[in-house]
């Protein structure tokens, strides 16, 4: 027998881990283009209903569609985040190896919100262009406000989708779970992004406390999540 | 190397025991076959081995540690299901450099072309997805991915379902391979005929009961090991 392999890092295994799922879907495309496909029609859908000809919509109603199309896209990443570890029972390898647990935790989540903010890159684009919201300075703190969100939504979320792993019917309870779950973090990040794309007076005193409400729920929610994924993914 | 010492072992899902009180021991250099009709706890002995699932009661030790739940001891483990184990939409060079990272080992594709070649998967294309192999060059990549991290116990779950004939004979020859190389080798199977060629001992267990353990270094007869397994379970 060769002498035993030295075990990987905690993050080293989170990275591989991340890399293994982005490469699959850099060669299907399969999920982000589900995702931004999704995330596209909720806002025509809602630009149609809102965008008076003339008529810039006011800017909460702006951050309420993008929110929207965030968690709608959001959810579809996330029914999808452990299929391909239950297909040919890849999980059972990947519990084999000595990762720790955390690591596929925090692989998992890293992994989601790149898909995630891949959609949002687009999303974003499409709100500017379509409800003239601000493409200036302020812009710059919606994408950090969005990204907040997003690692708080994947971090609740692929703890719920874990746990649905196994579970018939997973896509419909996976959303019964999960929006109760993460209504702070949507009105954290609508509360924000409208103040930051009011036209007339953007409160930046006001978007920093829900900033720094969505970091606060952030970190709540990974150590949560680092706690809750070892027994349910284990599922003895 | 040690051996896998199990000790009272019993495992319950809400109400319903699935082990009662299972000991048994597996030696190193040697073939464990566990057999035994549906719903006997064969498949739940293999996730106790495996440290997937942890028993309700008594204790497993390999060597003098113990044998929990998510110990550090399952980076020693390599485990071949029905179901193959694999990313389907990876290539068999991307799955075994994935294992081999992930277990701390050797990934480089020197490393990975070896093992390629020591299951007959040598000439495998490179950019073919894993998905699109047959059943059994499947399990013949489950097998490489098993032993990527270079384990001392090797535990099979029904290997050689769905497995023609030829592939069925080139698991033997592995197995009798892997027993040769020292290692401990336990299998859960139906396949009497297929146990009475390879394995060296036979633990059969009856609604979570073991009910015969025996050990035979030359093998078994396959007509003796029928009538084992007929008295043993009554079937």
């Amino acid at each position: 027998m060769a002498e035993r392999a030295t075990s990987p890092g905690f993050l080293r295994q989170a990275l591989r881990i991340a890399a293994k799922d982005l490469r699959i879907e850099w060669r299907s495309r399969e999920v982000v283009m589900t995702m931004t496909f999704l995330a596209v029609v909720v806002v025509l859908i809602f630009s149609f209903a809102f965008v008076v000809e003339g008529a810039r919509p006011p800017a909460p109603v702006v951050a309420g569609i993008l929110w929207v199309a965030v968690v709608v896209s959001g959810t579809v990443a996330l029914a999808r985040v452990f299929d391909r570890e239950r297909e040919g029972e890849a999980i059972r390898s990947l519990l084999l190896a000595p990762a720790p647990r955390g690591s596929i935790y925090v692989g998992k989540v890293a992994a989601t919100a790149c898909l995630m903010l891949v959609t949002e890159a687009v999303l974003t684009a499409l709100c500017v262009l379509l409800f003239a919201a601000r493409a200036d300075a302020m812009l710059a703190r919606v994408v950090l406000l969005l990204a907040l969100g997003t690692i708080g939504f994947a971090a609740v979320g692929c703890v719920f989708s874990a746990a649905l792993l196994r579970a018939r019917g997973r896509d419909a309870l996976l959303a019964t779970l999960l929006y109760p779950i993460i209504v702070p973090i949507l009105i954290a990040g609508a509360r924000g992004t409208a103040h930051l794309l009011d036209m007339a007076a953007p409160d930046l005193e006001a978007a920093n406390f829900w900033t720094q409400f969505l970091f606060a729920l952030d970190i709540l929610f990974v150590i949560a999540g680092l706690w809750a994924f070892e027994p349910v993914v284990s599922g003895d | 190397m040690n051996a896998l010492v199990l000790r009272a072992v019993g495992k319950t899902y809400g109400g319903r025991r699935a082990l009662r009180d299972v000991s048994a021991r597996f030696e190193p250099g040697r073939v464990a076959a566990v057999l035994g009709p549906n719903g006997a706890g064969k498949t739940t002995l293999l996730g106790i081995l495996s440290t997937l699932l942890s028993p309700s009661s008594g204790a497993v030790h390999w060597g003098d540690q113990p044998l929990a739940r998510g110990s550090d001891l399952r980076s020693r483990i390599g485990y071949v299901g029905h179901d193959p184990g694999l990313y389907g939409d990876l290539t068999a060079r991307e799955n075994l450099r994935f294992f081999c990272a992930l277990h701390g080992s050797d990934a480089t594709a020197g490393r990975v072309d070896r093992l390629l070649a020591r299951v007959g998967l040598g000439d495998v294309p490179t950019d073919a997805v894993a998905r699109t192999f047959s059943r059994g060059m499947q399990q013949r990549l489950a097998l490489a991915r098993a032993l990527a991290h270079d384990p001392a116990l090797l535990l099979f779950d029904e290997p050689s379902a769905a497995l023609d004939p030829a592939g069925a004979a080139w698991l033997q020859a592995e197995l009798a391979a892997e027993r040769a190389a020292g290692r401990t080798v336990v299998l859960v199977t139906h396949d009497l005929e297929a146990t009475a060629a390879i394995a060296d001992q036979v633990v059969i267990l009856r609604r979570g009961r073991v009910v015969a353990d025996e050990t035979r270094p030359g093998g078994f007869a396959a007509e003796a090991l029928r009538g084992l397994y007929r008295d043993a379970t009554g079937g």
